[in-house]
């Protein structure tokens, strides 16, 4: 048990693996419930290439698996502010993906000023800006400047939501 | 003259004044982005789909033109100052420029890649118009079973050629060609990978893909490794070069061209390798051997050529062929899309005073950027000081509405997030990005000239090789694909040459 989970630390690029064969079987099984008759105007169908694509995604799952086994590593992408030298930090992180998710929610009932607003606020003080008040001043002049040039500017409305009448 | 006389119409389009505003925008915006980390031309112009859907096609165009154009030159500057290239195509910039740098030449280095970007781009963009319509003239003779044959050729080119590892490369490609499939089946009406959720019946918006995996992914990705201490910006004044720069970078500066082109116009594209050769080759060839890894201007100026060479070249399958080879063109294509426009050759005839304004664009963005930005350098060493959280809570915001404005869905944003998620994973786990854009934006085209060859035939599959051109493409796959093992015996027979870049350059390693 113990030399599995040894095994298995640092290789969390099997996830990928699995996700690949995930997805190539679901490919699969979604394929090969479309019933179509066979019709001479279209001998390859709908099905032939998702089962190529389902074929070409599990051989690249096994592949990756024992690529990864045998010590492969993908190479983690580099760029200007990216320091791969601190593990990938959760902290930063699930606060974004939450303030993300709750312009998601937010966006039709709320409008985009309200949400729009919540998701820079929240994005900025999950980087670790800590000038709260200035930060949301930032927030909301961006969120009602986006709703008016889009809606002036572009002629697309973006939900006005619980300030539909005052905007 | 009918090249000479349709460019000239597109000279006449590109230079109203509205226009000419437009040119100047995405010359700004493109150089803005190309210096500020995280953000790329590609993502750029996926972020303004939405916002140009309101614009006129042709000024569409011509800004996006500007935007890669500039997010080509305003990469070379980050490398410079900072030493840490966002881009492949600029890694090797990187190695002698921030040498430059460092030893008091900022100025020269910035001067040498500016100018070199400006005449490889010149050159670049003159050959692009003369041969895109001669490939077009070729290209229009061609059935479904070559264009099936040209597809699988790029795709697997992309996949193979670039990138350090090949069998990530075609995860992320079947990926792609996954997503792709998502939507109802254009022949038989089907509906496929849509678990019975209405909203994916129309497939996934090519736009909120785009964005997601450029966008989101990055500032996810960045957000976990965000470097908490502030990255050095070498000072910079107003770009100028010597006499005596000027002697050793006009040589390069054409040599770097003549590799970039032709790189960039094959469908295996790309400008790392062009601007790996220029480097070696400037490297041998120079004067100064000896001042190569401590700032050799040659080594600034062959490698930045290549890249703008490249970019334009980039564009001639692009145009001619409805072939994009590398991210922003992949991007181009979807707006292309969305404006109702077939890509393909049929573009210059269909197209063609669009198309035609569009290369003129490019000749005037590079003069935009040449005129502009050389005494814009000090500024724009300054926009690499805008503190981070803003900058990465601003991407996430326009992704966000981006995304959201095409169909005005909540739905979208959930794609969003995903397919963020995804692009987060893919960057972890050393997954290239390309090939998943391709893979999702050539899928579908692949797909529907495999089943027109086929219809053709009767179901017969000898009819994939009824032409000869496809013949020839499939036995350039197939040396694509044994290549590793073709290299292989090639170096079991020779002794192994030493490598010829410094070592920790952070160039990829092209031997696989």
């Amino acid at each position: 048990m113990s030399s599995l989970a040894t095994g298995l630390k640092g290789r969390a690029e099997l996830g990928v693996a699995l996700l690949l064969g995930a997805v190539g079987v679901l490919v699969f099984l979604d394929a090969n419930g479309l019933v179509t008759p066979y019709s001479q105007s279209d001998p390859v169908g709908p099905k032939t290439v998702p089962f190529i694509v389902s074929g070409l995604l599990i051989i690249c799952a096994i592949l990756l698996a024992i690529n990864v086994l045998r010590g492969g590593k993908g190479e983690a992408e580099g760029g200007e502010d990216v320091d791969l030298a601190h593990p990938a930090d959760w902290k930063t992180i699930l606060p974004l993906a939450g303030a993300f998710i709750l312009n998601i929610l937010l966006i039709d009932w709320a409008g985009w000023v309200i949400s729009g607003t919540v998701l820079f606020w929240g994005s900025v003080l999950a980087l670790g800006s800590r000038h709260y008040i200035r930060d949301g001043l930032i927030s909301v002049a961006l969120a009602l400047l986006t709703f008016y040039g889009f809606y002036l500017g572009l002629g697309i409305a973006l939900p006005a939501g619980l300030l539909e009448g005052i905007l | 003259m009918d090249v000479w006389s349709s460019l000239m119409d597109g000279f006449a389009t590109a230079l109203t004044p509205m226009n000419l505003l437009f040119a100047v925008i995405g010359v700004l915006l493109g150089t803005a982005v190309g210096v500020l980390p995280g953000l790329g031309p590609a993502m750029t112009v996926a972020l303004l789909l939405p916002v140009t859907a309101a614009l006129e096609p042709t000024s569409a165009f011509i800004m996006f033109a500007g935007i890669y154009y500039g997010g080509m030159f305003g990469g070379s500057t980050t490398s410079i100052l900072l030493n840490t290239p966002g881009e492949s195509s600029s890694v090797v910039t990187a190695i002698e420029g921030n040498k430059m740098a460092k030893a008091g030449r900022a100025a020269q280095a910035l001067a040498t890649a500016a100018i070199g970007s400006f005449i490889a781009g010149t050159i670049g963009t003159a050959l692009l118009a003369v041969f895109a319509p001669i490939v077009v003239q070729f290209a229009v003779s061609l059935g479904a079973p070559s264009y099936f044959a040209i597809m699988i050729l790029a795709l697997l080119a992309v996949t193979a050629v670039l990138g350090s590892s090949r069998l990530r490369g075609f995860a992320s490609l079947a990926l792609g060609l996954a997503i792709g499939l998502v939507g109802i089946d254009s022949v038989t009406g089907q509906r496929r990978l849509t678990f019975g959720q209405p909203l994916l019946v129309d497939g996934l918006d090519i736009v909120v893909v785009a964005v997601a995996i450029f966008a989101v992914g990055e500032a996810l990705w960045v957000a976990a490794h965000l470097r908490r201490t502030p990255l050095h910006v070498i000072p910079v004044g107003r770009p100028w070069m010597g006499k005596k720069d000027w002697a050793r970078s006009w040589k390069p500066w054409l040599r770097g061209t003549a590799f970039g082109f032709p790189f960039g116009a094959l469908p295996a594209g790309g400008a790392e390798i062009p601007t790996f050769l220029s480097y070696v080759t400037e490297k041998r060839l120079s004067k100064h051997p000896e001042e190569f890894g401590k700032g050799a201007i040659e080594g600034v100026a062959g490698p930045e050529a290549a890249n703008n060479a490249a970019a334009a070249g980039t564009l001639t399958p692009m145009l001619a062929l409805g072939l994009p080879t590398n991210a922003t063109a992949a991007v181009m294509l979807a707006a292309f899309t969305s404006y109702g426009i077939q890509p393909g050759p049929q573009l210059f005839s269909s197209q063609g005073p669009l198309v035609w304004a569009l290369i003129a664009s490019l000749f005037i963005g590079n003069f935009l950027l040449l005129l502009i930005n050389l005494p814009l350098a000090p500024v724009w060493a300054k926009l690499l000081q805008l503190p981070r959280p803003y900058l990465y809570a601003g991407i996430l915001f326009f992704a966000t509405l981006g995304a959201y404005s095409v169909n005005l869905q909540a739905f979208d944003l959930v794609i969003l997030l995903v397919l963020g998620a995804l692009g987060f994973m893919m960057r972890r786990f050393g997954l290239p990005v390309l090939p998943l854009i391709l893979g999702v934006i050539l899928g579908p085209r692949i797909e529907g000239q495999l089943r027109k060859t086929l219809q053709l035939s009767a179901g017969d599959p000898a009819g994939l090789f009824s032409e000869p051109i496809a013949i020839v493409v499939y036995i350039i796959v197939g040396i694509i694909l044994a290549w590793p093992f073709i290299y292989k015996l090639i170096r079991r027979n020779r002794p192994a040459k030493k490598p010829l870049l410094p070592a920790n350059s952070g160039a990829a390693d092209y031997s696989d």
